[in-house]
């Protein structure tokens, strides 16, 4: 059964990856360069809506709280986001949008998974190295989210409740999305 | 540019994350390089992974062995929904591409966005992307995780640590798309035949 929901799930993100054109670099770029912020508004959305929809449904008793996974908090997450943020920048991949660009025939996209694999696999030999250093202090107490969500395995940093400020948010992300303009820098 | 719908695209997007949650978890790809790296380097070295009598699963790599061994049980057994999920993540996105004819001859070795800039030197291309990988897949892991784990599924379920990868790749990414694919010191290039 997690096998055919690996298959059905996967499939979808990968189509869907492909059809918003989150794995065109061209359009990555054009973000990031604060062009054209079409990308912007998409995954902005996305993610209000996707947010929304699991604390109503969770609120509601059909979405198990169970399900979700928090990730930690330390000093590492801030630096290695602005290391893939520079890698992301310069070839307008990631990891999962790299594998859906090389899958619709993007050769540069096959080469940077061959990188992004090396680079893996460096990080598991310096690991021992990292593993007693300050970069992986933890920050804010580790896995927390902003408020604290009725049933969850994880704390909040405020005891607001945590799934109706999920939904909030969420809203902001949506309203965010449909206010951003389309263009801000026009391209010189 | 074609002139697609935000909105459409954010329903799209923002559904399957959705999906994801409701159905098993949050959806995560950086972890699964570690594992693929994990089964070649079992394959290479059949010491990496190894079962005990009493069948616990272990590694000599610290990496793969944390977390009660988590990793390395996973590159034992590859058939499993994490990393199934990942395969099917280019099933998917290759479908999606054959219905809409491919990216196109001229974007194959690399992207207009490139070609504009520095001309159509795909060897240059190929490494700075080798690069590239290389850093992003580092940066993820130490953040652990990428942009569709930490920005987007962590977002989604106000993760503090969401909070603070976002602000670390766009704090980066920003500026160095500005300052690489600046326009006004684009390499005027001609084609040596």
């Amino acid at each position: 059964m997690n096998i055919f929901l690996a298959f059905l799930i996967g499939g979808l993100f990968g189509f869907a990856l492909d059809r918003v054109r989150a794995s065109n670099p061209n359009y990555i770029i054009s973000m990031l360069k604060l062009e054209n912020l079409y990308l912007m508004k998409a995954i902005l959305f996305a993610i209000g809506f996707a947010s929304t929809l699991m604390f109503a449904g969770q609120m509601l008793g059909l979405v198990e709280v169970g399900h979700m996974s928090v990730k930690a908090s330390y000093f590492g997450v801030v630096l290695g986001g602005i290391i893939l943020g520079i890698g992301w920048a310069i070839s307008g991949y990631c990891p999962g949008t790299g594998i859906a660009a090389a899958a619709s025939g993007r050769v540069d996209a096959m080469i940077f998974i061959l990188g992004g694999l090396l680079g893996a696999f460096v990080y598991m030999l310096v690991f021992d190295q990292l593993m007693d250093s300050t970069v992986m202090n933890s920050l804010f107490g580790g896995k927390v989210t902003l408020g604290t969500i009725p049933g969850s395995k994880f704390e909040g940093i405020s005891t607001i409740r945590g799934d109706i400020l999920g939904i909030v948010l969420g809203c902001i992300f949506m309203f965010v999305a449909y206010k951003l303009p389309e263009k801000i820098l026009k391209r010189r | 540019m074609e002139k697609l719908n935000w909105l459409k695209s954010g329903i799209i997007l923002g559904s399957v994350f959705f999906i994801a949650v409701l159905l098993v978890k949050p959806i995560g790809v950086s972890t699964q390089f570690v594992i693929l790296d994990a089964i070649i380097g079992d394959k290479i070295n059949s010491e990496l992974i190894t079962e005990t009598d009493d069948g616990k699963i272990q590694s000599t790599n610290s990496y793969l062995n944390k977390s009660g061994a988590k990793y390395a049980k996973s590159a034992n057994q590859p058939l499993n929904y994490s990393f199934m999920f990942v395969i099917a993540l280019a099933i998917g996105a290759f479908i999606s591409s054959q219905l809409r004819n491919g990216v196109g001859q001229s974007e194959k070795l690399s992207p207009k966005v490139w070609n504009d800039k520095f001309g159509k030197f795909a060897s240059e291309r190929f490494l700075v992307t080798f690069v590239s990988g290389f850093v992003v897949l580092f940066g993820a892991r130490l953040a652990g995780g990428c942009t569709s784990g930490h920005m987007m599924s962590g977002l989604m379920q106000t993760s503090i640590s969401a909070y603070l990868f976002t602000f670390g790749i766009f704090l980066a990414a920003i500026p160095t798309a500005m300052i690489v694919y600046n326009k006004s010191t684009n390499r005027i290039t001609k084609r040596v035949k």
